[in-house]
């Protein structure tokens, strides 16, 4: 019988992995700087030269943070989606919760220039986006839980959750219609994702927003394995349904939700991490998947921020582009080469 | 009246069950009174639609009873808390697990979880147990296979093992024979047959096999549109029970062979 503790080699590994991996990308980036100093610069030791600790303790660092903060939270939102709904293309994003950021952030951007000066002033502060998306996702969030009291299948929850999405979108493309070329570009630019440029406080609250939706991940992680055996079999094992599915939601907007607010849309992370795990953790159990995939997560939104950012050219890709380009080949080797979905 | 108390497992008092909405109660069975006591295999038998898997979910609870009431050791189906049920009846349902990618040994794990702590994990009673399940149903070779990688039979096996492993003095299993060839629908009813007089669990199982549950079941229940009769499968025969069961235009119940055939 195999317990979570057999794949304590496998998680050793990925932690070094993430570890190094880490390093690599605090490294790299468009100013070139000795490793001995970054890694002076991490341990708090005098850097040599102040613009280089400022690049490394000021901007790389959080932008690491970040990455690795994003990477584990949309990959466990994944799972928890891909588990509740016994759907494989099921992600973090299937409750319109990235829809309900959009709208967020397409009306304060678009709107102000459509309705003009009131919004107009507010928009410079670098907090209005992340209040914006914030709002917009709760708005979603509330919206799925009152569907979650009343209908009794859990399937309605998706195919309810689609709706609103294609609702936010619609609205969004009546304001990009109306909109001029300068608001729609920054508008466009938000929706590309960024990990870079967050404060030390926004960290903060991302740091508490995460372990948060991951406490409550891991909480329902039995509930989450008896749900392999289906709804009815679970109700016979003494899950709660009603509660486990409010907590699976609750969990994954929190990390969703937050995330948007603070990275924009990210794409891919979320649905395609949880497939990539599986391909290696053979285990269908919420105790060996969960730290597994967020793991996994973290190393992957790192290096895609490594690539990202272009070594030694000052040119940074959009990350949501990079999530996308490394990430569905190798999803799709993965699945020629063992020819089917583990799922 | 004490020792038959205690041999009680389940008594349905004045039960109806159907489904209601807001304008209308649809009656399936009505006023039923019956009881369940310690090690018997009880057979549930009628016509397609009758009503047995309405009557199987609302004595495991998955479904309320329109009147009436169900007991099970003594307490009421109402008032149960979820957890607690788990540990005192466990199902084997029709339905696949959604995740077929669980293997063997992690589908009849599971069973435990109404025994094991927050996180679920494996005490060395829960383990003992499991191994006890696996070889009451001879899946201990295929215990590291997948469930997607099983046959049928296979599969059903798993299933019972699963309940078994929930360790519940009732079992409640919804026609574990579908699907199954002679062989596995003889072996499974039989395996059945060997858990109840072994382990003196109740089990409870709805099925199309009169011919073979005639032989194996303690107690049947016959379900027709009118009524619902439960009692030994000799005195049911001799009572012309099985004759109510199906439509009379192109079967006929045979009372010496016990079985149906064609007219």
């Amino acid at each position: 019988m195999k317990s979570p503790r057999s794949y304590s080699r496998i998680f050793i590994a990925l932690v070094i992995l993430l570890v190094a991996v880490f390093l690599v990308n605090v490294s790299l980036g468009s100013v070139s700087i000795p490793f001995s100093e970054v890694f002076k610069g991490l341990t708090g030791g005098e850097v040599s030269k102040s613009s280089w600790h400022y690049i490394i303790v000021d901007y790389r660092l959080p932008k690491a943070i970040t990455a690795i903060l994003v990477g584990s939270g949309l990959a466990i939102s994944g799972l928890l989606m891909q588990t509740l709904f016994r759907n494989p293309l099921a992600g973090p994003f299937v409750l319109g919760l990235s829809s309900g950021a959009s709208l967020g952030v397409a009306i304060l951007i678009l709107g102000a220039g459509i309705f003009g000066g009131m919004l107009g002033g507010w928009l410079t502060s670098s907090w209005s986006l992340v209040i914006a998306s914030a709002l917009g996702s709760f708005l979603v969030l509330l919206a799925v839980l009152a569907v979650t009291l009343r209908v009794k299948d859990t399937m309605a929850i998706l195919i309810i959750g689609l709706m609103f999405g294609s609702v936010t979108a619609a609205v969004v493309a009546v304001l990009s219609y109306f909109s001029n070329a300068e608001k729609l570009q920054q508008y466009v630019f938000w929706s590309f994702g960024s990990l870079g440029n967050q404060s030390w406080s926004g960290i903060g609250i991302l740091s508490i927003c995460t372990l948060l939706g991951l406490f409550i991940a891991v909480i329902s992680s039995k509930s989450l394995n008896a749900l392999l055996l289906g709804e009815n079999y679970a109700r016979s094992l003494g899950v709660r349904l009603k509660r486990t599915t409010l907590l699976i939601i609750i969990s994954t907007s929190i990390l969703a939700g937050a995330i948007t607010a603070f990275a924009g849309p990210i794409a891919f992370i979320g649905l395609a991490v949880p497939h990539i795990t599986r391909q290696w953790i053979t285990s269908s159990d919420h105790r060996v998947l969960i730290p597994s995939v967020l793991l996994f997560g973290s190393i992957i939104m790192l290096i895609c921020d490594t690539v990202a950012q272009l070594p030694s050219s000052e040119y940074t890709l959009p990350i949501n582009a990079i999530t996308s380009l490394i990430g569905a080949p190798v999803v799709i080797w993965l699945l020629v080469r063992k020819r089917k979905l583990i799922f | 009246m004490t020792i038959t108390d205690t041999h009680r497992i389940l008594k349905a008092q004045g039960l109806s069950i159907g489904y209601s909405s807001k304008k209308a109660k649809h009656i399936i069975a009505d006023r039923m009174d019956f009881e369940f006591r310690e090690g018997e295999l009880i057979g549930l038998v009628g016509a397609n639609g009758i009503g047995k898997s309405t009557l199987l979910r609302t004595l495991s609870g998955m479904q309320k009873a329109l009147e009436g009431e169900v007991y099970i050791s003594g307490i009421a189906l109402s008032s149960y808390p979820h957890s607690e049920l788990a540990t005192q009846l466990s199902v084997v349902l029709t339905e696949a697990p959604s995740s077929k990618n669980l293997s063997v040994t992690e589908f009849i794990s599971l069973g435990r979880q109404p025994h094991t702590n927050w996180l679920g994990t494996l005490s060395d009673l829960d383990k003992e147990m499991i191994l006890w399940a696996m070889e009451q149903t001879d899946t201990n070779e295929i215990k590291d296979r997948k469930c997607f990688e099983l046959s049928d039979g296979q599969m059903q096996r798993v299933a019972i093992a699963r309940a078994l492993a929930q360790d519940t003095p009732l079992i409640i299993l919804d026609e574990p024979t579908t699907h199954l060839d002679l062989y596995h629908r003889a072996y499974i009813l039989k395996l059945l047959k060997r858990l109840a007089n072994d382990t003196s669990k109740t089990i409870l199982f709805s099925t199309h096999e009169i011919d073979l549950a005639i032989q194996l079941s303690d107690k049947m229940m016959v379900m027709t549109p009118d009524s619902m009769v439960m009692d030994e499968p000799c005195n049911l025969i001799s009572g012309g029970h099985f004759e109510d069961l199906f439509p009379k235009d192109s079967i006929y119940f045979d009372t010496k062979t016990g079985r149906f055939s064609v007219k």
